[in-house]
């Protein structure tokens, strides 16, 4: 699994250097959740990405949208290599997802606070249509200052939405202005089912995945840090929409080679 | 027309099942019939219009078509940014029914009015706007456009004019032919407007959907390049769209409608009326004016 996703992480990072964009520490957080959720996780069909049996995956944290790109292309949902148009005038791939551009991309995200509501209306659809696959979203530990995050979060308990699991990607950016404490033991306060895990555990990540709780929804707190996996880069706020120069970028690709 | 729209909605519902019905916990007892008929296609929601409509956008991006109700002020002004990006933006079919827009809750104050909403809900590319004048005008209108692929806004309110006409969605219906001058009028502004313009030699356009705009009827009835323009909403919403139908011949506009201030009376909607000059007489007054105004290459004219 690390050679695949140091592949990745080159990728994402060196993406951002056509246009001097991206939001590099965000995509690496999530990084290892979007991996696993698509590799060993979730039913997704490339070559008929609407295709009604298949798992949907909301990136709530829409600026991390270079992680869920990565991944889509290593999972053949596009050419890895049209990548390298990130953010560029005509490209599909922007700094934030456009679900009527990108192949696998089921929500346009960016604004904060879209991504869960959105997915509540996803899994009660799925619910009425009866189609039994599941909703995945994630969202940053930030978005949760928004209120509409927990509007979403009482709806999706109230009418137990057990086919929705909502993955928060604790990387603590939220910090430094609105402490969200115990992320976990708010949505189990909510009707959740929750648990905690370290978000950059493989295994954890499948485990915690893969539980669906019969009559709740299921909310993973994500213990990550910001930049994972490029030291200069890890828990450092100054990189937080930063593309590297010419020599950093060298030192980075080094680093995950 | 609140009444329509519990018949019209409970009717589609049967047939169509698709629809489904999201409550901002109002209209909850009318509806007690779908509730007992569809419980898994009407919810009442609750007081969180945010979450209500990214999750109605949710529903329409799996196929299903979804109703969103509420207060005016609260599904339109609340959750803009939900209507702007889940629906807008993604190009999601839904239908957003609001009541109470501009001041027919006179009396609850301005947190419960909503003059702005056909303004901003104008500014969202491929948003559609309707405003029956009557219950049974909305009935045709829901069906013409409810599963049309367009965020559709139906603007319902609690007066209804005096009579209903062969309303279609995105059309204008030519209600009389006149020489002086033309008056636009929309939704329930036109029982005011009949009897402001009965004896003038006038044409009188009345305008149900303002979005889509039908540019085709206004350019066919307009020769006197004059134009009283009447909405129930904040004034001169429509003037762009007129301007740029007859351009680029000069026009001369007499917007009347709700002032750009907040109403801070209370009372009853026809004490507002009066207040602000929403009366057949003084309509009448301003078409006067404008149609004893020299032709001229003036637009926007305001008393």
């Amino acid at each position: 699994m690390r050679l695949p996703l140091n592949q990745l992480k080159r990728q994402i990072i060196t993406a951002t250097t056509v246009t001097k964009e991206g939001h590099i520490p965000s995509a690496l957080s999530i990084l290892d959740i979007v991996w696993v959720l698509y590799d060993r996780v979730m039913r997704f069909h490339p070559k008929n990405p609407k295709s009604d049996d298949r798992d949907r995956f909301i990136l709530s944290k829409g600026h991390g949208s270079l992680a869920l790109y990565s991944v889509l292309a290593a999972k053949g949902f596009f050419p890895a290599s049209e990548l390298e148009q990130y953010c560029t005038f005509k490209s599909r791939f922007g700094g934030h997802p456009d679900s009527n551009k990108v192949p696998g991309v089921e929500a346009s995200t960016g604004s904060l606070g879209h991504g869960l509501p959105f997915g509540v209306g996803v899994a009660m659809a799925l619910r009425i249509r009866k189609i039994d696959r599941r909703v995945f979203v994630l969202v940053g530990d930030a978005e949760c200052n928004e209120g509409s995050i927990w509007e979403a979060t009482l709806l999706a308990a109230h009418h137990g939405l057990s086919n929705l699991t909502c993955i928060v990607d604790y990387n603590h950016s939220t910090d430094r202005a609105l402490g969200m404490g115990d992320i976990a033991a708010k949505f189990d306060s909510f009707g959740w089912s929750a648990v905690k895990i370290n978000g950059h555990d493989a295994a954890a990540i499948e485990n915690a995945l893969r539980q669906r709780n019969p009559n709740r929804p299921t909310a993973i707190v994500a213990e990550t840090i910001k930049g994972h996996g490029v030291k200069q880069m890890e828990n450092n706020p100054a990189w937080h929409h930063r593309s590297p120069s010419k020599e950093e970028l060298e030192s980075m690709l080094q680093e995950l080679a | 027309m609140r009444k329509q729209f519990i018949r019209t909605t409970e009717d589609v519902m049967a047939k169509d099942e698709r629809l489904v019905v999201l409550l901002g916990d109002i209209s909850v007892f009318g509806f007690r019939k779908a509730f007992e008929q569809f419980p898994e296609r009407i919810y009442n929601i609750g007081i969180c219009e945010q979450a209500m409509t990214g999750m109605a956008a949710g529903l329409s991006k799996e196929g299903l078509v979804p109703v969103v109700h509420s207060i005016a002020p609260f599904v339109v002004e609340r959750c803009f940014e939900q209507i702007k990006d889940d629906f807008c933006y993604q190009k999601l079919g839904g239908n957003i029914v609001s009541v109470g827009g501009s001041y027919d809750y006179a009396a609850l104050g301005c947190t419960h009015h909503c003059p702005g909403d056909v303004a901003i809900l104008k500014t969202l590319p491929g948003m559609e706007i309707v405003l029956p004048g009557t219950a049974s005008e909305y009935d045709k209108l829901f069906r013409a456009a409810y599963a049309d692929g367009h965020p559709t806004y139906f603007r319902l309110s609690e007066r209804n004019n005096p009579q209903s006409f062969d309303v279609e969605f995105g059309r204008a219906n030519v209600l009389k032919k006149g020489s002086l001058a033309t008056v636009i009028t929309v939704g329930t502004t036109l029982a005011a407007t009949l009897a402001a313009t009965q004896d003038l030699d006038v044409t009188v356009l009345y305008y149900t959907t303002v979005a889509p705009f039908d540019v085709e009827t206004l350019r066919q009835n307009c020769a006197s390049k004059k134009i009283a323009l009447v909405e129930p909403y904040y004034e001169g919403v429509l003037v762009q769209e007129i301007v740029a139908a007859l351009a680029p011949a000069p026009v001369r506009i007499e917007t009347i409608g709700v002032p750009h201030r907040f109403l801070t009376d209370y009372g009853h909607q026809e004490e507002h009326d009066e207040a602000i000059g929403l009366t057949p007489e003084n309509i009448r007054n301003r078409i006067m004016n404008l149609i004893e105004q020299k032709s001229g290459p003036a637009t926007g004219s305001r008393s």
